[in-house]
Protein backbone atom coordinates (compact mmCIF):
# COMPACT_ATOMS: atom_id res chain seq x y z
CA UNK A 1 0.00 0.00 0.00
CA UNK A 2 1.43 3.38 -1.04
CA UNK A 3 1.78 6.27 1.39
CA UNK A 4 -0.74 8.27 -0.65
CA UNK A 5 -3.32 5.45 -0.41
CA UNK A 6 -2.75 5.23 3.38
CA UNK A 7 -3.48 8.95 3.67
CA UNK A 8 -6.63 8.52 1.55
CA UNK A 9 -7.90 5.67 3.77
CA UNK A 10 -7.08 7.67 6.91
CA UNK A 11 -9.07 10.61 5.53
CA UNK A 12 -12.05 8.35 4.81
CA UNK A 13 -11.90 6.91 8.34
CA UNK A 14 -11.65 10.40 9.87
CA UNK A 15 -14.67 11.66 7.90
CA UNK A 16 -16.72 8.66 9.04
CA UNK A 17 -15.66 9.23 12.64
CA UNK A 18 -16.60 12.93 12.44
CA UNK A 19 -20.08 12.01 11.18
CA UNK A 20 -20.66 9.41 13.94
CA UNK A 21 -19.35 11.72 16.71
CA UNK A 22 -21.52 14.58 15.39
CA UNK A 23 -24.60 12.35 15.33
CA UNK A 24 -24.02 11.15 18.92
CA UNK A 25 -23.27 14.71 20.08
CA UNK A 26 -26.51 15.99 18.52
CA UNK A 27 -28.47 13.29 20.35
CA UNK A 28 -26.74 14.07 23.67
CA UNK A 29 -27.33 17.83 23.22
CA UNK A 30 -31.02 17.20 22.45
CA UNK A 31 -31.51 14.92 25.49
CA UNK A 32 -29.58 17.27 27.82
CA UNK A 33 -31.51 20.32 26.62
CA UNK A 34 -34.80 18.45 27.04
CA UNK A 35 -33.85 17.35 30.59
CA UNK A 36 -32.56 20.77 31.68
CA UNK A 37 -35.47 22.73 30.20
CA UNK A 38 -37.91 20.33 31.85
CA UNK A 39 -36.20 20.52 35.29
CA UNK A 40 -36.01 24.31 35.13
CA UNK A 41 -39.71 24.37 34.22
CA UNK A 42 -38.97 26.32 31.05
CA UNK A 43 -41.02 23.71 29.21
CA UNK A 44 -44.02 22.07 30.85
CA UNK A 45 -42.64 18.80 32.27
CA UNK A 46 -46.17 17.36 32.50
CA UNK A 47 -46.76 17.82 28.78
CA UNK A 48 -43.24 17.20 27.47
CA UNK A 49 -41.97 14.79 30.15
CA UNK A 50 -38.16 14.41 30.36
CA UNK A 51 -35.56 11.78 29.39
CA UNK A 52 -35.19 10.60 33.02
CA UNK A 53 -38.96 10.25 33.41
CA UNK A 54 -39.18 8.32 30.14
CA UNK A 55 -36.33 6.08 31.33
CA UNK A 56 -38.09 5.49 34.70
CA UNK A 57 -41.30 4.55 32.85
CA UNK A 58 -39.33 2.11 30.71
CA UNK A 59 -37.83 0.49 33.83
CA UNK A 60 -41.31 0.26 35.44
CA UNK A 61 -42.69 -1.39 32.31
CA UNK A 62 -39.79 -3.83 32.37
CA UNK A 63 -40.28 -4.60 36.07
CA UNK A 64 -44.01 -5.26 35.48
CA UNK A 65 -43.03 -7.71 32.72
CA UNK A 66 -45.03 -5.61 30.25
CA UNK A 67 -42.26 -4.07 28.17
CA UNK A 68 -41.36 -7.07 26.02
CA UNK A 69 -45.02 -8.14 25.63
CA UNK A 70 -45.80 -4.76 24.05
CA UNK A 71 -42.70 -4.78 21.88
CA UNK A 72 -43.15 -8.39 20.77
CA UNK A 73 -46.82 -7.87 19.94
CA UNK A 74 -46.11 -4.89 17.68
CA UNK A 75 -43.03 -6.57 16.14
CA UNK A 76 -45.05 -9.72 15.38
CA UNK A 77 -47.85 -7.72 13.73
CA UNK A 78 -45.39 -5.65 11.68
CA UNK A 79 -43.42 -8.69 10.50
CA UNK A 80 -46.53 -10.68 9.53
CA UNK A 81 -48.08 -7.76 7.65
CA UNK A 82 -44.68 -6.95 6.05
CA UNK A 83 -44.33 -10.51 4.69
CA UNK A 84 -47.96 -10.71 3.58
CA UNK A 85 -47.76 -7.28 1.94
CA UNK A 86 -44.55 -8.28 0.11
CA UNK A 87 -46.13 -11.48 -1.26
CA UNK A 88 -49.49 -9.92 -2.19
CA UNK A 89 -47.93 -6.81 -3.79
CA UNK A 90 -45.45 -8.86 -5.79
CA UNK A 91 -48.17 -11.16 -7.18
CA UNK A 92 -50.47 -8.19 -7.87
CA UNK A 93 -47.82 -6.13 -9.66
CA UNK A 94 -46.71 -9.14 -11.72
CA UNK A 95 -50.32 -9.85 -12.73
CA UNK A 96 -50.90 -6.21 -13.70
CA UNK A 97 -47.62 -6.18 -15.66
CA UNK A 98 -48.41 -9.36 -17.60
CA UNK A 99 -52.08 -8.56 -18.25
CA UNK A 100 -51.90 -4.99 -19.55
CA UNK A 101 -55.66 -4.79 -20.30
CA UNK A 102 -56.47 -5.83 -16.73
CA UNK A 103 -54.18 -3.02 -15.54
CA UNK A 104 -56.13 -0.53 -17.68
CA UNK A 105 -59.45 -1.86 -16.32
CA UNK A 106 -58.27 -1.66 -12.69
CA UNK A 107 -56.39 1.67 -12.98
CA UNK A 108 -59.27 3.93 -11.73
CA UNK A 109 -60.11 1.53 -8.86
CA UNK A 110 -56.46 1.39 -7.74
CA UNK A 111 -56.32 5.20 -7.88
CA UNK A 112 -59.44 5.51 -5.67
CA UNK A 113 -58.22 2.92 -3.14
CA UNK A 114 -54.79 4.55 -3.06
CA UNK A 115 -56.16 8.04 -2.38
CA UNK A 116 -58.78 6.90 0.16
CA UNK A 117 -57.80 7.65 3.80
CA UNK A 118 -57.69 4.07 5.10
CA UNK A 119 -58.29 5.17 8.70
CA UNK A 120 -61.90 5.75 7.59
CA UNK A 121 -62.23 2.01 7.00
CA UNK A 122 -60.86 1.13 10.46
CA UNK A 123 -64.22 0.91 12.30
CA UNK A 124 -65.66 -1.18 9.45
CA UNK A 125 -62.75 -3.63 9.64
CA UNK A 126 -63.24 -4.02 13.40
CA UNK A 127 -66.93 -4.78 12.92
CA UNK A 128 -66.17 -7.35 10.21
CA UNK A 129 -63.04 -9.02 11.65
CA UNK A 130 -63.45 -8.27 15.36
CA UNK A 131 -61.10 -6.65 17.85
CA UNK A 132 -58.15 -8.95 17.31
CA UNK A 133 -54.73 -9.21 15.64
CA UNK A 134 -56.35 -10.07 12.28
CA UNK A 135 -57.99 -6.64 12.21
CA UNK A 136 -54.67 -4.93 12.89
CA UNK A 137 -52.83 -6.90 10.19
CA UNK A 138 -55.67 -6.32 7.69
CA UNK A 139 -55.59 -2.63 8.52
CA UNK A 140 -51.83 -2.52 7.89
CA UNK A 141 -52.22 -4.39 4.60
CA UNK A 142 -54.90 -1.98 3.47
CA UNK A 143 -52.45 0.88 3.93
CA UNK A 144 -49.34 -0.78 2.50
CA UNK A 145 -50.36 -3.09 -0.36
CA UNK A 146 -51.40 -0.56 -3.01
CA UNK A 147 -48.39 1.74 -2.56
CA UNK A 148 -46.00 -1.23 -2.57
CA UNK A 149 -47.71 -2.71 -5.65
CA UNK A 150 -47.45 0.59 -7.54
CA UNK A 151 -43.72 0.86 -6.68
CA UNK A 152 -42.92 -2.69 -7.86
CA UNK A 153 -45.08 -2.28 -10.99
CA UNK A 154 -43.22 0.94 -11.87
CA UNK A 155 -40.00 -1.08 -11.59
CA UNK A 156 -41.29 -3.67 -14.07
CA UNK A 157 -42.53 -0.96 -16.45
CA UNK A 158 -39.24 0.95 -16.35
CA UNK A 159 -37.28 -1.96 -17.83
CA UNK A 160 -35.21 -0.76 -20.81
CA UNK A 161 -37.19 -1.32 -24.04
CA UNK A 162 -33.95 -1.87 -25.96
CA UNK A 163 -33.03 -4.72 -23.62
CA UNK A 164 -36.50 -6.25 -24.08
CA UNK A 165 -35.97 -5.94 -27.85
CA UNK A 166 -32.58 -7.64 -27.52
CA UNK A 167 -34.16 -10.55 -25.63
CA UNK A 168 -36.82 -10.91 -28.36
CA UNK A 169 -34.15 -10.95 -31.08
CA UNK A 170 -32.14 -13.54 -29.13
CA UNK A 171 -35.25 -15.73 -29.13
CA UNK A 172 -35.98 -15.53 -25.38
CA UNK A 173 -39.26 -16.98 -24.15
CA UNK A 174 -41.63 -14.82 -22.07
CA UNK A 175 -40.52 -16.76 -18.98
CA UNK A 176 -36.84 -16.08 -19.75
CA UNK A 177 -37.57 -12.38 -20.32
CA UNK A 178 -39.41 -12.21 -17.00
CA UNK A 179 -36.89 -14.09 -14.86
CA UNK A 180 -33.67 -13.05 -16.55
CA UNK A 181 -34.47 -9.46 -17.46
CA UNK A 182 -37.58 -7.87 -15.92
CA UNK A 183 -37.11 -9.15 -12.35
CA UNK A 184 -33.36 -8.52 -12.04
CA UNK A 185 -33.64 -5.08 -13.67
CA UNK A 186 -36.42 -4.12 -11.20
CA UNK A 187 -34.50 -5.19 -8.11
CA UNK A 188 -33.78 -1.58 -7.07
CA UNK A 189 -37.51 -0.83 -7.18
CA UNK A 190 -38.32 -4.07 -5.34
CA UNK A 191 -35.77 -3.21 -2.63
CA UNK A 192 -37.08 0.33 -2.26
CA UNK A 193 -40.61 -1.09 -2.09
CA UNK A 194 -39.46 -2.96 1.05
CA UNK A 195 -38.68 0.38 2.71
CA UNK A 196 -42.11 1.75 1.78
CA UNK A 197 -43.67 -1.56 2.85
CA UNK A 198 -42.08 -1.48 6.34
CA UNK A 199 -42.92 2.17 7.07
CA UNK A 200 -46.50 1.79 5.78
CA UNK A 201 -46.99 -1.37 7.85
CA UNK A 202 -45.65 0.36 10.97
CA UNK A 203 -48.22 3.13 10.41
CA UNK A 204 -50.97 0.57 9.75
CA UNK A 205 -50.17 -1.56 12.80
CA UNK A 206 -49.99 1.43 15.18
CA UNK A 207 -53.24 2.79 13.72
CA UNK A 208 -54.84 -0.65 14.21
CA UNK A 209 -53.57 -0.81 17.80
CA UNK A 210 -55.07 2.63 18.43
CA UNK A 211 -58.41 1.30 17.27
CA UNK A 212 -58.67 -2.14 18.82
CA UNK A 213 -55.99 -3.52 21.05
CA UNK A 214 -55.05 -4.14 24.65
CA UNK A 215 -51.37 -4.68 23.93
CA UNK A 216 -48.63 -3.25 21.71
CA UNK A 217 -46.75 0.02 21.37
CA UNK A 218 -49.76 1.74 19.77
CA UNK A 219 -51.86 0.74 22.76
CA UNK A 220 -49.17 2.12 25.15
CA UNK A 221 -49.31 5.50 23.39
CA UNK A 222 -53.13 5.58 23.35
CA UNK A 223 -53.39 4.45 26.99
CA UNK A 224 -50.77 7.03 28.07
CA UNK A 225 -52.81 9.77 26.37
CA UNK A 226 -56.07 8.63 27.98
CA UNK A 227 -54.63 8.66 31.53
CA UNK A 228 -52.49 11.77 30.88
CA UNK A 229 -49.30 9.79 31.50
CA UNK A 230 -47.26 11.59 28.85
CA UNK A 231 -44.03 9.87 29.91
CA UNK A 232 -45.68 6.64 28.76
CA UNK A 233 -46.58 8.30 25.45
CA UNK A 234 -42.97 9.45 24.98
CA UNK A 235 -41.83 5.97 25.97
CA UNK A 236 -44.09 4.47 23.23
CA UNK A 237 -42.74 6.91 20.66
CA UNK A 238 -39.16 6.04 21.66
CA UNK A 239 -39.84 2.29 21.33
CA UNK A 240 -41.51 2.86 17.97
CA UNK A 241 -38.51 4.86 16.75
CA UNK A 242 -36.13 2.09 17.88
CA UNK A 243 -38.24 -0.55 16.13
CA UNK A 244 -38.34 1.54 12.96
CA UNK A 245 -34.53 2.02 13.08
CA UNK A 246 -33.95 -1.74 13.48
CA UNK A 247 -36.26 -2.62 10.55
CA UNK A 248 -34.68 0.03 8.33
CA UNK A 249 -31.16 -1.13 9.20
CA UNK A 250 -32.06 -4.68 8.15
CA UNK A 251 -33.54 -3.43 4.85
CA UNK A 252 -30.55 -1.14 4.20
CA UNK A 253 -28.28 -4.15 4.66
CA UNK A 254 -30.41 -6.13 2.18
CA UNK A 255 -30.31 -3.22 -0.25
CA UNK A 256 -26.53 -2.98 0.02
CA UNK A 257 -26.10 -6.70 -0.63
CA UNK A 258 -28.44 -7.00 -3.60
CA UNK A 259 -28.09 -3.75 -5.52
CA UNK A 260 -25.30 -4.12 -8.06
CA UNK A 261 -25.14 -1.15 -10.40
CA UNK B 1 -26.54 -16.13 -53.19
CA UNK B 2 -29.39 -14.10 -51.72
CA UNK B 3 -29.72 -14.14 -47.93
CA UNK B 4 -32.65 -11.75 -47.72
CA UNK B 5 -35.00 -10.55 -50.41
CA UNK B 6 -37.38 -7.69 -49.69
CA UNK B 7 -40.15 -6.92 -52.19
CA UNK B 8 -42.56 -3.98 -52.17
CA UNK B 9 -42.27 -3.47 -48.41
CA UNK B 10 -44.69 -0.93 -46.98
CA UNK B 11 -45.23 0.04 -43.36
CA UNK B 12 -47.86 2.35 -41.92
CA UNK B 13 -48.23 3.36 -38.27
CA UNK B 14 -51.58 4.21 -36.74
CA UNK B 15 -52.18 6.85 -34.09
CA UNK B 16 -55.48 8.11 -32.64
CA UNK B 17 -55.54 11.05 -35.03
CA UNK B 18 -53.84 9.83 -38.20
CA UNK B 19 -52.12 7.13 -40.18
CA UNK B 20 -48.39 7.66 -40.70
CA UNK B 21 -46.80 6.20 -43.80
CA UNK B 22 -43.28 5.17 -42.69
CA UNK B 23 -42.03 3.05 -45.59
CA UNK B 24 -43.37 3.14 -49.12
CA UNK B 25 -42.82 0.23 -51.48
CA UNK B 26 -39.17 -0.65 -50.87
CA UNK B 27 -37.43 -3.56 -52.59
CA UNK B 28 -33.83 -4.75 -52.28
CA UNK B 29 -31.74 -7.88 -51.73
CA UNK B 30 -28.91 -8.72 -49.36
CA UNK B 31 -26.36 -11.15 -50.79
CA UNK B 32 -23.75 -13.39 -49.24
CA UNK B 33 -20.59 -11.70 -47.93
CA UNK B 34 -21.62 -8.12 -48.47
CA UNK B 35 -22.03 -5.12 -46.24
CA UNK B 36 -25.01 -2.98 -47.13
CA UNK B 37 -25.63 0.37 -45.49
CA UNK B 38 -29.07 1.91 -45.28
CA UNK B 39 -28.75 5.64 -44.99
CA UNK B 40 -31.34 8.35 -44.71
CA UNK B 41 -32.51 11.28 -42.60
CA UNK B 42 -33.50 10.80 -38.94
CA UNK B 43 -36.92 9.19 -38.50
CA UNK B 44 -37.19 8.02 -42.11
CA UNK B 45 -37.83 4.40 -41.09
CA UNK B 46 -34.35 2.88 -41.27
CA UNK B 47 -34.67 1.02 -37.96
CA UNK B 48 -38.23 -0.01 -38.88
CA UNK B 49 -36.78 -2.09 -41.71
CA UNK B 50 -34.57 -3.98 -39.22
CA UNK B 51 -37.50 -4.37 -36.81
CA UNK B 52 -39.53 -5.95 -39.60
CA UNK B 53 -36.64 -8.21 -40.60
CA UNK B 54 -36.31 -9.43 -36.98
CA UNK B 55 -40.10 -9.96 -36.63
CA UNK B 56 -40.38 -7.29 -33.92
CA UNK B 57 -42.65 -5.33 -36.24
CA UNK B 58 -45.02 -6.52 -38.97
CA UNK B 59 -45.10 -5.01 -42.46
CA UNK B 60 -48.32 -3.47 -43.72
CA UNK B 61 -47.72 -5.10 -47.08
CA UNK B 62 -44.95 -6.63 -49.15
CA UNK B 63 -42.94 -9.80 -48.76
CA UNK B 64 -39.68 -10.78 -47.11
CA UNK B 65 -37.87 -13.95 -48.03
CA UNK B 66 -35.03 -15.16 -45.83
CA UNK B 67 -32.61 -18.04 -46.35
CA UNK B 68 -33.68 -21.09 -44.32
CA UNK B 69 -32.44 -21.04 -40.69
CA UNK B 70 -30.87 -17.63 -41.17
CA UNK B 71 -29.13 -16.68 -37.91
CA UNK B 72 -29.28 -12.96 -37.20
CA UNK B 73 -26.89 -11.07 -34.90
CA UNK B 74 -28.15 -7.65 -33.79
CA UNK B 75 -26.02 -4.80 -32.48
CA UNK B 76 -27.83 -1.73 -31.23
CA UNK B 77 -27.02 1.90 -30.52
CA UNK B 78 -26.92 1.06 -26.81
CA UNK B 79 -24.73 -1.83 -25.77
CA UNK B 80 -27.67 -3.25 -23.74
CA UNK B 81 -25.32 -5.04 -21.35
CA UNK B 82 -27.03 -6.39 -18.25
CA UNK B 83 -25.36 -4.75 -15.22
CA UNK B 84 -26.08 -7.69 -12.89
CA UNK B 85 -24.25 -10.18 -15.14
CA UNK B 86 -20.48 -10.53 -15.43
CA UNK B 87 -18.64 -9.89 -18.70
CA UNK B 88 -18.60 -13.64 -19.43
CA UNK B 89 -22.29 -14.05 -18.57
CA UNK B 90 -23.17 -11.11 -20.82
CA UNK B 91 -21.10 -12.56 -23.65
CA UNK B 92 -22.88 -15.93 -23.38
CA UNK B 93 -26.39 -14.49 -22.88
CA UNK B 94 -27.50 -15.37 -26.43
CA UNK B 95 -26.19 -18.92 -26.07
CA UNK B 96 -28.09 -19.32 -22.79
CA UNK B 97 -31.36 -17.96 -24.20
CA UNK B 98 -31.08 -20.11 -27.30
CA UNK B 99 -30.12 -23.14 -25.14
CA UNK B 100 -26.89 -23.71 -27.08
CA UNK B 101 -24.43 -23.01 -24.26
CA UNK B 102 -22.22 -26.04 -24.96
CA UNK B 103 -18.47 -26.47 -24.58
CA UNK B 104 -17.73 -25.68 -28.23
CA UNK B 105 -19.65 -22.39 -28.11
CA UNK B 106 -18.19 -21.43 -24.72
CA UNK B 107 -14.68 -22.04 -26.09
CA UNK B 108 -15.57 -19.82 -29.05
CA UNK B 109 -16.75 -17.02 -26.71
CA UNK B 110 -13.56 -17.38 -24.66
CA UNK B 111 -11.48 -17.08 -27.83
CA UNK B 112 -13.38 -13.91 -28.78
CA UNK B 113 -12.88 -12.47 -25.28
CA UNK B 114 -9.18 -13.22 -25.59
CA UNK B 115 -8.98 -11.71 -29.09
CA UNK B 116 -10.65 -8.46 -28.05
CA UNK B 117 -8.74 -8.03 -24.81
CA UNK B 118 -11.61 -8.80 -22.44
CA UNK B 119 -10.46 -12.20 -21.15
CA UNK B 120 -8.95 -10.73 -17.99
CA UNK B 121 -12.22 -8.89 -17.30
CA UNK B 122 -14.38 -12.05 -17.72
CA UNK B 123 -15.46 -12.04 -14.07
CA UNK B 124 -15.86 -8.27 -13.77
CA UNK B 125 -19.14 -6.40 -14.17
CA UNK B 126 -19.83 -4.08 -17.15
CA UNK B 127 -19.59 -1.01 -14.89
CA UNK B 128 -15.82 -1.57 -14.80
CA UNK B 129 -15.46 -1.39 -18.59
CA UNK B 130 -14.82 1.66 -20.79
CA UNK B 131 -17.25 2.68 -23.56
CA UNK B 132 -15.16 0.96 -26.24
CA UNK B 133 -14.80 -2.24 -24.18
CA UNK B 134 -18.55 -2.32 -23.56
CA UNK B 135 -19.26 -2.07 -27.29
CA UNK B 136 -16.69 -4.81 -27.97
CA UNK B 137 -18.48 -6.99 -25.41
CA UNK B 138 -21.80 -6.28 -27.16
CA UNK B 139 -20.11 -7.36 -30.40
CA UNK B 140 -18.85 -10.60 -28.79
CA UNK B 141 -22.39 -11.31 -27.47
CA UNK B 142 -23.68 -10.78 -31.05
CA UNK B 143 -21.02 -13.04 -32.58
CA UNK B 144 -21.34 -15.78 -29.95
CA UNK B 145 -24.37 -17.26 -31.70
CA UNK B 146 -22.35 -17.48 -34.96
CA UNK B 147 -24.73 -15.37 -37.06
CA UNK B 148 -25.03 -15.53 -40.87
CA UNK B 149 -25.80 -11.82 -40.99
CA UNK B 150 -25.20 -8.87 -38.67
CA UNK B 151 -27.78 -6.12 -38.22
CA UNK B 152 -25.94 -3.02 -37.05
CA UNK B 153 -28.35 -0.32 -35.89
CA UNK B 154 -26.13 2.76 -35.50
CA UNK B 155 -23.83 0.81 -33.16
CA UNK B 156 -21.04 3.39 -33.18
CA UNK B 157 -23.05 6.58 -32.79
CA UNK B 158 -22.48 6.92 -29.05
CA UNK B 159 -18.73 6.35 -29.19
CA UNK B 160 -16.00 8.98 -29.34
CA UNK B 161 -14.12 9.46 -32.63
CA UNK B 162 -11.07 7.24 -32.00
CA UNK B 163 -13.04 4.44 -30.33
CA UNK B 164 -15.54 4.57 -33.21
CA UNK B 165 -12.75 4.08 -35.77
CA UNK B 166 -11.19 1.24 -33.78
CA UNK B 167 -14.53 -0.60 -33.27
CA UNK B 168 -15.47 -0.03 -36.95
CA UNK B 169 -12.18 -1.71 -37.92
CA UNK B 170 -12.93 -4.65 -35.60
CA UNK B 171 -16.45 -5.10 -36.96
CA UNK B 172 -15.25 -4.79 -40.57
CA UNK B 173 -12.44 -7.34 -40.02
CA UNK B 174 -14.80 -9.81 -38.36
CA UNK B 175 -17.38 -9.56 -41.15
CA UNK B 176 -14.68 -10.22 -43.75
CA UNK B 177 -12.94 -12.97 -41.74
CA UNK B 178 -16.14 -14.87 -41.03
CA UNK B 179 -17.47 -14.33 -44.56
CA UNK B 180 -20.80 -13.09 -43.30
CA UNK B 181 -23.07 -10.26 -44.42
CA UNK B 182 -24.18 -7.14 -42.63
CA UNK B 183 -26.80 -4.43 -42.82
CA UNK B 184 -25.61 -1.16 -41.30
CA UNK B 185 -28.19 1.45 -40.36
CA UNK B 186 -26.61 4.87 -40.09
CA UNK B 187 -27.18 8.53 -40.72
CA UNK B 188 -23.45 9.13 -41.03
CA UNK B 189 -22.56 9.20 -44.75
CA UNK B 190 -18.83 8.82 -44.04
CA UNK B 191 -19.39 5.74 -41.89
CA UNK B 192 -21.50 4.15 -44.64
CA UNK B 193 -18.81 4.88 -47.24
CA UNK B 194 -16.02 3.42 -45.08
CA UNK B 195 -17.77 0.18 -44.21
CA UNK B 196 -20.04 -0.78 -47.09
CA UNK B 197 -20.07 -2.55 -50.40
CA UNK B 198 -23.43 -1.01 -51.27
CA UNK B 199 -25.32 1.98 -49.92
CA UNK B 200 -29.11 2.22 -50.07
CA UNK B 201 -30.14 5.87 -49.85
CA UNK B 202 -33.61 6.47 -48.42
CA UNK B 203 -35.70 9.62 -48.70
CA UNK B 204 -37.53 11.47 -45.92
CA UNK B 205 -40.70 9.82 -44.56
CA UNK B 206 -42.39 7.98 -46.20
CA UNK B 207 -39.12 6.30 -47.09
CA UNK B 208 -38.56 5.34 -50.70
CA UNK B 209 -35.26 4.22 -52.22
CA UNK B 210 -33.63 7.23 -53.86
CA UNK B 211 -30.59 5.36 -55.11
CA UNK B 212 -28.45 2.28 -54.55
CA UNK B 213 -24.74 3.09 -54.81
CA UNK B 214 -22.28 0.24 -55.33
CA UNK B 215 -18.82 1.03 -54.01
CA UNK B 216 -15.60 -0.42 -55.31
CA UNK B 217 -15.03 -3.64 -53.39
CA UNK B 218 -11.86 -3.72 -51.29
CA UNK B 219 -10.68 -5.01 -47.95
CA UNK B 220 -9.10 -1.78 -46.74
CA UNK B 221 -9.90 -1.10 -43.11
CA UNK B 222 -12.33 1.78 -42.41
CA UNK B 223 -9.70 3.74 -40.44
CA UNK B 224 -7.29 3.54 -43.42
CA UNK B 225 -10.03 4.56 -45.85
CA UNK B 226 -10.70 7.50 -43.54
CA UNK B 227 -7.13 8.68 -44.07
CA UNK B 228 -6.61 7.87 -47.75
CA UNK B 229 -9.87 8.05 -49.67
CA UNK B 230 -11.49 11.16 -50.88
CA UNK B 231 -15.19 10.48 -50.86
CA UNK B 232 -16.16 14.10 -51.23
CA UNK B 233 -17.95 13.65 -54.56
CA UNK B 234 -20.02 10.64 -53.45
CA UNK B 235 -20.71 12.27 -50.06
CA UNK B 236 -22.06 15.35 -51.80
CA UNK B 237 -24.26 13.36 -54.16
CA UNK B 238 -25.71 11.30 -51.24
CA UNK B 239 -26.27 14.50 -49.27
CA UNK B 240 -28.17 15.98 -52.20
CA UNK B 241 -30.24 12.79 -52.61
CA UNK B 242 -31.22 12.74 -48.92
CA UNK B 243 -32.17 16.39 -48.83
CA UNK B 244 -33.90 16.58 -52.22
Amino acid sequence: MTHEHKIYLKKLKRNRLIIIISQISLLIIFLTLWEVLSRLNIINSFLFSSPTKVFKTLVELYQNNNLFNHIMRTTYEVIVSFILCGIISFILSLTLYIFKTLKKILDPFIMVINSLPKVALGPLIIIILGTNTNSIIFNALLISVIVTTITILNGFLSCDTEQIKLFKILGASKKDTLFQLILPSSRIYILSSLKINISMNLIGVIMGEFLCCKEGIGYLILYGTQVFNLSLVMCGILLLSLLSIIFNLIINKLEKNYSIE
Amino acid sequence: MKLISISNLTKNYHTKTKEIEAIDNISFDINDNEIVSIIGPSGCGKSTILNILTNIDKPSSGSIEKKDNLKIGYMMQNDCLLPWLTVFENATLGLKLKSIKNKENIDYVNSLLEKYGLKEFANEYPRNLSGGMRQRLALIRTLAIKPDILFLDEPFSKLDYTTRLSISDDVFKIIRELNISAILITHDIKEALMLSDRIIVLSKRPAIIKDIITLEYNDTLPSEKERTNNYEEITNSIWELINK
